[in-house]
């Protein structure tokens, strides 16, 4: 079979007996391919399951320029603009989905239906080469690339002052082109005092040298009535800014304990050298910023005393210093010092002692 | 004044010779008409992504019409009551105009979504098809070392899109990509910082990874396409075993007129899909999440399919932190292994492993023809053992969702997801080796002796046995000669020689259909002999 090309006669393509299939199976051979079928799937010309195949094809297309005219009437005369309720707008994307699907479909079927049910059927047998190149082409090309490299390379070693200068040339050149392009990005994570990685909103240094008091995310500041037994609260820094993403380190937990669990969370706060009288009463508050990957650990479950980062599923129990007790966090949740000023609002001591959010290298 | 006939017959084949007179085409030009190509439908997968990038280019340029890449705070006052009055970043407020107030916009959002989740799936289906077929092998390896790293980008350019709306999970995201920089020792927090212009989220993030999202990966994408597609070009498809098909030869279809048709009608069904599930499924309606504020996170924040693996892995990772206490002391957090280490160890440790299987089995040689995934059952097991593997974490990164809807212990989920990871992949590799050995054996069984016809015949003796009708000649005694495997299906059932009728007919195809050689049409695998020998009843 592989053969078969082989033993048949170049044709004179100017022969006028020629069909134009004889022509085009001439063409395919000269790209070694053989033709081995192609042929109708129909018996004779004009049989009833041509006709039947032809009407149906025709009938998808008719269909897809229905669907597009659909689709381009919904998208002209159907009500789109965003109301509440519902409202004809609902149907809006899901009628445009569903006429520009069918008239997709139609010219896609009809497409499919022609190529696999109209055309003839083919079977062609096309040669491949494997391999490389001849030997002598290898050759050819590989002295010569040798031959490149030679005249080059040794106008090198028979001038080694080339070879130095080349090198200080060029390398001082790689880097000045790379420099521009890299070094405006490259910044300094260490260049405030202190690294904004191990201070948040809370750092008095924020506040004109004062303590920073506990706000909600409008501002307003907070006093200790403002939270029930057993509730819970996210603070911000009260200093201009605070709640935004400015901050994104310090939206703080403010979780007011039932008497019992104060006192065991008070015990193991103080045995604590970083966390001692950190509390204020039966408040304590701890950074909301996971110290995993760094998402809000928000799902305060009050029976279980646990706070749960809904990301990576860590678990921090709250009354022995939001140590993680479950997932993948190692460190436990900074807890933040809390006093109330003299106006009766809560306020932060200092700033948290332990760093907020993930884990990096130079965390001392 | 006679006048000048213009000869409109004519006026192509003068334009063509005119071309050619110039640009010597016509030798080129038949060759790419005259290519003939295989047809399987498995060949197609990778096609359904190539559709997919050309959906997601158009889709995408319509999007930046509208997109504003700026995190400069605005307070909105759109369309959408709810969120009236609240402060947010520009691309969040021009991603929800896009979605509210342009005509179509909420449809080609959707549709851009959509076709980004079905790129990045055609492309792992596609690559599972080339693994387990072996088709990476020599020549094509340098092929499938491109079509990993179009997996990376594809999945870079998934999490940059993601992150562009500047909603509440692609801000999640942000900073979780934020932590994964720190993770990296020495150099962490310079890396975050240097991506995010300082500390997080900082006000940069945006507009790079925009420009990253709208020209530098797509560009990327485009020239690997580009050579992907030459390379198949220039090397010619793999095709499956069968008759008449060799190592040195390609079976199928000229390019045209049929071959390029039918990719033209499979371009509109893939399209057409992709319009329906954009119009019907909603996917990612940011204005439910709200602005990214870094305080807020509600349960359930999943990434989109592709990123999951890796959220589950980071998911599973116990929490060992390595401390180095030299100086004030540093540490490499737990983070550090799953996210980076193993991203990079999944994403390039593929990339080798035609060169590894070469070396394996000493083959230097070409291989144009495909093998069944049973017919190389080592290779086979490393691909179950990959999917379980990237399946059992993929799962993990939604346990929070499959913990809360059939109520499960969440913390039961995460054990669950460790030890699975550990066991689950040997499981694989074990029960599919077994598996294909198994298949292997019974082709073997059936080329020797024949196919199982259920009659049952009572010899004179008293013994009973089964009638087999043989595939091919038989000996004096009436034994089979046995017949050399091809490589290809092989016929089980009576049906498939053509022993009965289709029991159906209709508009579905019958149940029982003689086994199609990977040839399109015409091309019957087995010929049934003609001298094929009767069954006897047992009767």
């Amino acid at each position: 079979m592989t053969t078969m090309h082989d033993e048949t006669e170049p044709v004179d393509v100017s022969d006028p007996r020629l069909t134009r299939f004889d022509i085009v199976k001439e063409g395919a051979r000269r790209d070694e391919i053989e033709i081995v079928t192609y042929e109708s799937q129909f018996h004779g010309t004009d049989s009833k399951a041509e006709k039947r195949v032809a009407r149906n094809i025709a009938l998808l297309f008719l269909l897809a320029g229905a669907a597009g005219l659909a689709f381009l009437g919904f998208y002209i005369w159907w009500p789109w603009e965003f109301e509440l309720g519902d409202t004809l707008s609902d149907y809006y994307t899901p009628l445009l989905g569903i006429s520009l699907a069918i008239a997709l479909f139609g010219i896609g079927f009809a497409i499919l239906a022609w190529a696999k049910k109209l055309l003839p059927h083919e079977v062609s047998i096309q040669q491949r080469h494997n391999g490389g190149s001849p030997a002598e082409q290898q050759t050819i090309t590989g002295q010569t690339m040798l031959f490149v490299g030679e005249e080059l390379g040794q106008g090198v070693q028979r001038r080694p002052l080339l070879k130095g200068a080349i090198a200080v040339g060029l390398a001082p050149l790689g880097l000045a082109v790379a420099a521009p392009l890299i070094g405006g990005l490259i910044e300094n994570p260490h260049k405030d005092d202190p690294p904004f990685m191990f201070s948040t909103g809370y750092n008095p240094a924020h506040n004109g040298g004062k303590p920073v008091r506990l706000t909600r995310e409008d501002g307003s500041p907070i006093r200790p009535d403002d939270v029930s037994t057993g509730g819970q609260m996210t603070v911000f820094p009260g200093i201009p800014g605070g709640a935004t993403n400015e901050w994104a380190d310090s939206p703080t937990l403010l979780i007011h304990l039932r008497p019992d669990d104060a006192a065991l969370t008070r015990a193991n706060a103080n045995a604590d050298p970083r966390n001692k009288d950190s509390m204020w009463g039966d408040y304590v508050a701890y950074s909301k910023i996971c110290t995993h990957a760094g998402c809000p650990a928000s799902l305060y479950e009050q029976q279980t005393n646990r706070l749960l980062c809904p990301c990576h599923q860590s678990q921090f129990l709250i009354t022995r210093n939001a140590q993680p007790i479950f997932g993948p966090a190692t460190r436990r949740l900074p807890m933040l010092p809390l006093t109330v000023d003299d106006e009766g609002f809560f306020v932060a001591v200092r700033d948290y002692k332990d760093t907020v959010g993930p884990d990096f290298w130079e965390r001392p | 004044m006679k006048r000048r006939k213009v000869d409109l017959a004519q006026a192509p084949v003068t334009f063509a010779k005119g071309v050619d007179e110039r640009y010597k085409a016509a030798t080129p030009l038949r060759g790419l008409l005259n290519k003939v190509f295989p047809d399987h439908w498995s060949f197609l997968l990778g096609e359904i992504a190539l559709f997919s990038f050309i959906i997601l280019l158009l889709t995408g340029t319509f999007l930046t019409l509208f997109f504003d890449p700026s995190m400069k705070e605005v307070v909105y006052d759109g369309a959408y009551p709810a969120l009236r009055g609240v402060p947010m970043s520009a691309a969040y407020e021009s991603t929800l105009r896009l979605s509210f107030e342009v005509r179509g916009g909420l449809f080609l959002r959707q549709m851009h979504h959509w076709a980004a989740l079905l790129f990045v799936a055609a492309i792992v289906v596609h690559m599972a098809r080339i693994f387990f077929t072996g088709a990476f092998r020599k020549p094509r390896e340098a092929n499938w070392a491109i079509g990993v790293l179009l997996f990376l980008l594809g999945f870079l350019a998934g999490f940059t899109g993601y992150s562009l709306p500047d909603d509440g999970l692609s801000g999640t995201g942000l900073r979780i990509a934020s932590a994964i920089m720190l993770s990296i020792p020495v150099a962490g927090t310079w890396i975050s910082a240097s991506i995010f212009g300082g500390e997080f989220p900082g006000h940069l993030i945006i507009g790079r990874f925009y420009i990253a999202h709208v020209l530098l990966i797509p560009a990327a994408l485009l020239a690997l396409i580009s050579i992907h597609v030459g390379l198949v070009f220039v090397q010619k498809h793999t095709q499956w075993p069968g008759p008449g098909r060799t190592n040195t030869n390609v079976v199928g279809e000229r390019m045209f007129p049929r071959y390029a048709l039918k990719q033209g009608g499979f371009f509109m069904a893939v399209f057409g899909t992709v319009a329906l599930m954009a119009g019907l499924f909603q996917i990612n309606p940011i204005w439910l999440f709200g602005p990214y504020r870094a305080s807020e996170v509600s349960s359930a924040s999943q990434p989109d399919w592709y990123v999951m693996f890796m959220d589950g892995l980071v998911r599973l990772m116990p929490n060992w932190q390595i401390y180095i206490p030299i100086g004030e002391g540093y540490s490499i957090p737990p983070l550090f292994w799953p996210a980076v280490v193993g991203l990079g160890a999944l994403t390039t440790i593929p990339m080798f492993y035609p060169w590894i299987e070469a070396r394996r089995t000493k083959d230097k040689s070409i291989h144009n023809l495909l093998q069944r995934p049973r017919d190389n059952p080592e290779r086979t097991g490393i691909g179950a053992m990959a999917f379980t593997f990237f399946i059992v974490a993929t799962l993990s990164g939604g346990n929070d969702v499959i913990a809360d809807k059939f109520h499960i212990s969440l913390n039961a989920m995460t054990w669950a997801g460790r030890i699975g990871l550990l066991i689950g992949p040997p499981l694989a590799y074990f029960i599919s080796v077994r598996i294909c050995l198994g298949l292997q054996q019974h082709d073997r069984q059936v080329l020797a002796h024949g196919v199982e016809t259920g009659i049952i015949r009572r010899l004179p003796n008293g013994q009973f046995i089964e009638v087999h009708q043989p595939l091919g000649p038989v000996d004096d005694h009436g034994h089979p000669i046995p017949l050399e495997y091809g490589g290809w299906v092989v016929p089980k059932k009576m049906n498939r020689v053509g022993a009965l009728a289709p029991a159906i007919k209709g508009f579905f195809f019958p149940v029982e259909k003689p086994a199609e050689a990977p040839v399109s049409p015409g091309m019957p695998p087995v010929t049934a002999a003609e001298e094929r020998e009767e069954i006897t009843s047992g009767r």
